[in-house]
């Protein structure tokens, strides 16, 4: 079993979205992040899946998404040298003692507090999961008043990309 | 500027062809859609009218070309249009309204996803301002049928009607073929908004491609291994049939001189009657089939999918074989077994392209091993256990009518020439096994989804796309009731389909599991005290009908069935049959495919 990344374009149409997840549904796969947007291309929109599975079983995940006939294009991204990235918004209860440790340990893990109350702070971090994970393992569970996560956005490192 | 507009001017800018331009009809978007179907070639819509499509029913009403076929349940409409595209190899097209019109098509629409049958189905809905609201009626067409159609499409705006009835046929009919959905909110169909029709001819969507001709590479390491295999076994499914390869299967085999088994799908594909041909294989498999699969050094699926009704326990699945799988749709190759040869194309061009290397390797003296031993491994298979060998069926001495008998009754009243549909159960097996169906396109069932009520508004389908053929529904007395409404559209339409009931008073093919698993308690299969008279029915539906309870009535009564003098009548023939036969060889759960109950207490 591993952590995959699949990055898929799609035609930028009402209901195609629901396609994919609806797959992920109905062939019993599941997935771990999403996230979606369109591209420069105002026709295409990107997604980004992760998941976790065997060689099998995610050659069959690639090969009922190309099936979908509004996906253009399908790509392990995983199967090479690849950059993820995603955004991880947090609030936390700060104060007393408590402000100045934060602080220091989000420069640490080179976050960004985004919002300043009496009471609390609302940090920014960019990275994947191991990081964020690591961040939250720093605080103590009553601290933490609220996590986000987007899904995680990947690209190919080098010359390869994903088009038409 | 329009794409009509932009052809006009350029007709324009040519003087000679000036007289011949014809402006653009303005239609509206029910007389597009209609034009559309038109123009597409299609003769029959079944169909049943409702408040969202009745734009779309008065636009096919002011026309004649095609000729609408008004059933009595939404879920026959969509069995009807599924077997004439199984007959015929065209796309079946059904018209329901919204809501409760839609809903009913589901099982229809699965049927066809399930077996791959080239199907669109028109929806009306509400109008788009009301979408959203639970309007009367209302219900997401486009979300509820998402997992069982090839692709759907909601009109946005009424201009788009012709492109996407000719996108729909195109998914529906190409590649790997199956249902389309095409919702149309009923403002779009407004008979007072007029548009210029135009049909596009063709139509090219960039993200659907099916790869046609298989990879050289793969196809020239299959024939290797064809050339080279000492016990080989062409394993065909209903690809075969769909893609229009079953000449291409015979010339292979006799190339070969090879076995070839069909999958429930598959049949006809293959002759039956050729000696080639192991029959059917699965878990209500010939023996012979089973066991060649199971002893064989190589697996050429073609057109198969490995479903868990053949492979039964898929580690233990043909043990000694190299496997090839040819299949258009490459999410069937690996799936279910690992292909070591993998060829994901059209079984007819691949097949051609195999034929023709084999020639060459011949030609060059290439020498294949004898297939003498594996045929005589096969022939002690078939003096063992084969079906023939079962002398029940032949005894006189018996009184009570065994449902084999029937089908081979059948088999002989019709020269083995029929059309025969079937529901499913216990009556669809033994017409699978017992009906040697020598060509394609002749065998009509639910084999995916295993949809009950299917056998009726199948063959009637067929009867419609064939008019002067003969037709018969081999089907159960729980299945028939799932349809039976059905017998009234085929008197409206005169629709003279033959109605052979395997009747033995209970849901069989449940209460054979129930007794072989359940220590025979039959839950829930069985209710002989409140049957209808299946005789009466008939009569009452304006048909006949035809009661036979003795073994010696039954040739004679299946001869008056299909008699010239009943030739456009329906006949519904209820055969009262043994009512605790069971349906052998059968897998045994968990085991390898050469392991089956082949009798009552006999097992390999």
């Amino acid at each position: 079993m591993k952590r995959r990344m699949i990055a898929v374009l799609l035609e930028n149409e009402a209901g195609a979205l629901s396609r994919i997840v609806g797959l992920f549904a109905q062939r019993n796969y599941n997935i771990e992040t999403l996230s979606v947007a369109p591209t420069e291309d105002e026709e295409l929109s990107r997604l980004t899946i992760t998941l976790t599975g065997d060689d099998a079983k995610i050659e069959q995940v690639t090969k009922h998404l190309n099936r979908l006939i509004e996906v253009v294009k399908v790509s392990d991204l995983t199967d090479g040298a690849h950059l993820e990235r995603g955004i991880m918004l947090i609030k936390v209860r700060a104060q007393g003692a408590m402000r100045a440790e934060i602080k220091r340990s989000v420069e640490i893990f080179k976050g960004r507090i985004i919002d300043v109350t009496p009471r609390m702070y609302t940090i920014e971090f960019m990275g994947n999961a191991d990081k964020f994970a690591a961040f939250i393992a720093t605080l103590e569970k009553k601290h933490i008043v609220e996590v986000v996560r987007s899904g995680l956005a990947g690209i190919s490192r080098g010359e390869k990309a994903l088009g038409l | 500027m329009s794409q009509d507009s932009a052809e006009l001017v350029n007709i324009k800018a040519n003087p000679d062809v000036m007289e011949q331009v014809i402006p653009p009809e303005r239609l509206s978007g029910g007389d597009m859609l209609l034009r559309a179907l038109q123009d597409e070639g299609v003769d029959y819509i079944f169909g049943y009218p409702g408040g969202q499509a009745l734009h779309i029913y008065d636009a096919i009403f002011r026309q004649q070309r095609i000729e609408h076929i008004l059933v009595r349940h939404e879920q026959a409409a969509t069995h009807m249009a599924d077997g004439y595209a199984r007959a015929t190899g065209r796309t079946g097209v059904v018209v329901v309204t919204s809501g409760p019109g839609v809903t009913n098509t589901i099982t229809g629409i699965a049927t066809a996803y399930m077996d791959s049958i080239p199907m669109v189905v028109i929806s009306g809905q509400v109008p788009n301002n009301q979408i959203g609201t639970d309007a009367f009626q209302e219900t997401d067409m486009v979300g509820v049928s998402r997992p069982i159609v090839k692709h759907s499409f909601l009109i946005k705006s009424a201009s788009e009607i012709p492109l996407a009835v000719k996108k729909a046929f195109h998914i529906a009919g190409t590649g790997r073929p199956g249902p389309v959905v095409i919702d149309i909110p009923k403002d779009m169909t407004d008979p007072n908004i007029l548009y210029d029709y135009h049909y596009p001819e063709s139509v090219n969507l960039r993200t659907y491609n099916p790869s046609l001709k298989g990879h050289p590479k793969q196809i020239k390491k299959a024939v290797n291994l064809l050339l080279q295999a000492k016990k080989p076994v062409l394993y065909a499914g209903g690809g075969v049939v769909q893609g229009n390869g079953s000449e291409l299967l015979v010339a292979l085999a006799k190339k070969l001189n090879c076995p070839v088994t069909n999958t429930l799908m598959g049949l006809g594909s293959y002759p039956a009657t050729d000696k080639q041909f192991l029959g059917m294989l699965g878990m209500h498999g010939n023996y012979e089939a089973n066991m060649a699969m199971h002893n064989s050094d190589l697996v050429f699926a073609i057109g198969a999918r490995f479903d868990d009704r053949v492979t039964n326990a898929v580690d233990k699945f043909c043990p000694h074989a190299t496997i090839v799988h040819l299949d258009i749709d490459p999410t069937s190759i690996s799936k279910i077994i690992r292909a070591d040869v993998p060829i994901v194309g059209l079984v007819d061009l691949v097949l051609t392209s195999i034929l023709s290397r084999i020639d060459d390797a011949f030609t060059k003296g290439v020498t294949r091993p004898d297939m003498a031993p594996w045929w005589a491994e096969i022939q002690s298979w078939r003096d063992a256990h084969g079906l023939d060998t079962d002398t029940r069926l032949t005894d006189k001495t018996l009184t009570n009518i065994l449902p084999q008998q029937v089908i081979l009754s059948l088999y002989r009243a019709t020269e083995g020439k029929a059309y025969v549909s079937s529901d499913v159960g216990q009556h669809q097996m033994f017409a699978a096994q017992y009906y040697k169906f020598d060509e394609p396109r002749k065998w009509i069932n639910s084999g995916g989804l295993g949809t009950m009520g299917f056998g009726l508004p199948a063959a009637m389908g067929v009867k419609m796309a064939y008019p002067d053929a003969v037709v018969a529904c081999v089907t159960g007395e729980g299945s028939f009731m799932m349809n039976i409404q059905e017998l009234s559209t085929c008197l409206q339409y005169g629709i003279a389909v033959k109605v052979v009931c395997l009747n033995n008073q209970a849901l069989g093919m449940v209460k054979q599991w129930q007794d072989m698993q359940y220590g025979a308690r039959h839950a829930a299969s069985t209710y002989a005290n409140s049957l209808p008279d299946l005789v009466k029915v008939a009569e009452t539906f304006g048909h006949i009908g035809i009661r036979v309870e003795a073994l010696s009535e039954l040739d004679t009564a299946m001869d008056e069935v299909f008699s010239e003098k009943n030739r456009n009548r329906l006949v519904i023939l209820d055969v009262q049959v043994d009512r605790d036969e069971h349906v052998y060889p059968m897998a045994i759960k968990g085991g390898s495919m050469q392991d089956m109950i082949l009798s009552r207490g006999e097992s390999t």
